[in-house]
């Protein structure tokens, strides 16, 4: 069965029409990998799913809840679909293992010793047991990012969203991060990602979205796709990635 | 208005010429003055801390109501902010303390009057502070609270509100020094706060340059001591 369920969905902003009607389903253990030039809607087709942007038309299911449910529905939604974002977002006034504990204790209603338990074991996995009490002020951008992929694992997702998590990066910090997300996949998480990152896309991902002007334009293996370029837009944009 | 009266009246019994006395101080009438003044310096604290305290969660509410309430509770929140910022408060308390009653039939006395008014008037400006720590916070960390499934209200408790507060302390401190000497001009309505005594025994003993000096002294060493503390709870809440 399929995690995510895109039937028909479009997002307008206004008159502009930033996602046109789009059918595609992502299942479960997928990695895929949405690239695109900016503005082409790959970041507005993820914040759907976790309904940070509510759609326009049509339908999007995830784990087969629709995002035009309840309030209660969205909660549940988002407690399944963790996010990770370009700027990080950390707490500032919370410490590394507080801002992984918050997740847990806030929206999961675990105890503090539970959460605390959950939240070191993660920053451990994401090689961060050494900063446990440190401020994100503290830490570099790729070890932010680090934690904030714990903080969101720490929810106990059943898939992950990552929006452009290495853009805002100094790229020799890129790789820590990129590490990170290649055990996750391999572990089986199911993922979508929204990324400039060919080679992480050629490596780790299961399946190649190419999102050009709010169309999906290529839906197929990466690997396939980045040394065969099917299309002049393609081929273009890749040039200029790169 | 015999309170207004009352208020003037000392200053034109010390005019005359001949209550002039240069390079004539008795200190000893500032300090037989003390017990009073420190009496009145009481009640302003008193007047002051219920001013704050009532203002604060006025003024929490109001900017709450600014920053995320529909257009039901941000008209009359704005209505608010927008009459108290646009009179003295002066004729804050004369409205209050003179012309409520008549239109409400109720007896209210000076000290509630002048509480009163301080909670309304700090209320407005609390929220206006307010407003504006809340709406700095960055809106990827409300994302980032939402899209771990919190609803709105925990997302505000727990991560906006935490942080608007730190954001909001340095002008909040200086709204707490404004509010303690708002106090003094409730002497229009013959509360007997510090400077309402003062001029009380000045008018006694007409010993203005010893008297003003001591009242001026309690003040500046109440607020150095208020601006000290802050500074601790500001240094204490600091983010590395």
């Amino acid at each position: 069965m399929s995690m995510i369920e895109f039937k028909q969905t479009t997002k307008r902003f206004g008159s502009h029409l930033v996602l046109h009607p789009l059918e595609l389903a992502i299942g479960s253990g997928e990695v895929a990998v949405v690239v695109g030039p900016s503005g082409s809607g790959k970041s507005t087709m993820l914040r759907c799913i976790n309904v940070l942007e509510t759609i326009s038309d049509g339908d999007l299911r995830v784990d087969n809840i629709s995002v035009r449910g309840s309030s209660r529905d969205i909660r549940r939604i988002r407690l399944e679909a963790g996010m990770v974002f370009q700027q990080f977002n950390l707490f500032p006034h919370l410490t590394a293992l507080e801002n992984v504990m918050f997740g847990p204790i806030r929206a999961r209603g675990r105890s503090r010793a539970e959460a605390c338990e959950i939240a070191a074991a993660l920053l451990e996995k994401v090689g961060l047991a050494e900063r446990m009490s440190h401020y994100p002020s503290q830490l570099s951008g790729g070890q932010q990012q680090r934690v904030a992929i714990a903080r969101a694992l720490a929810v106990e997702p059943k898939l992950m969203l990552f929006d452009e998590p290495t853009s805002a990066l100094d790229p020799e910090l890129r790789q820590e991060v990129l590490k990170v997300m290649q055990t996750l996949a391999v572990e089986g998480m199911t993922m979508v990602v929204v990324t400039h990152e060919m080679s992480f896309a050629r490596r780790v991902g299961s399946r190649l979205l190419f999102l050009d002007k709010g169309h999906l334009v290529h839906d197929g293996n990466p690997v396939e796709l980045l040394s065969a370029p099917p299309s002049d837009r393609f081929r273009d944009f890749l040039q200029h990635v790169h | 208005m015999s309170a207004v009266c009352s208020a003037l009246l000392p200053a034109s019994a010390t005019s005359p010429s001949n209550l002039i006395r240069p390079m004539n101080f008795d200190w000893t009438a500032a300090t037989a003055a003390l017990p009073d003044l420190l009496q009145g310096l009481e009640l302003t604290i008193f007047i002051a801390v219920a001013g704050l305290i009532g203002g604060t969660v006025l003024g929490v509410l109001t900017a709450v109501a600014l920053n995320y309430g529909g257009w039901l509770l941000q008209a009359p929140a704005q209505a608010y902010v927008a009459l108290i910022r646009g009179t003295p408060i002066v004729v804050q308390v004369m409205f209050i303390y003179f012309a409520l009653p008549i239109m409400l039939g109720i007896r209210l006395s000076a000290t509630s009057a002048a509480i009163i008014t301080l909670i309304v008037n700090s209320g407005a400006y609390t929220a206006e502070i307010v407003r504006g720590a809340l709406d700095s916070v960055p809106a990827g960390l409300r994302e980032a609270g939402l899209a771990m499934g919190l609803g709105f209200r925990k997302v505000l408790t727990y991560v906006i509100a935490p942080i608007a507060f730190r954001r909001a302390l340095p002008a909040m401190g200086n709204q707490v020094v404004a509010v303690v000497k708002d106090t003094s001009i409730f002497l229009v309505i013959g509360v007997g706060e510090l400077t309402r005594r003062g001029q009380e025994i000045m008018s006694q003993n007409f010993r203005a340059v010893e008297i003003w000096t001591a009242v001026a002294l309690i003040y500046l060493i109440l607020i150095s001591m208020l601006t000290i503390s802050l500074r601790f709870v500001e240094r204490k809440s600091r983010l590395p």
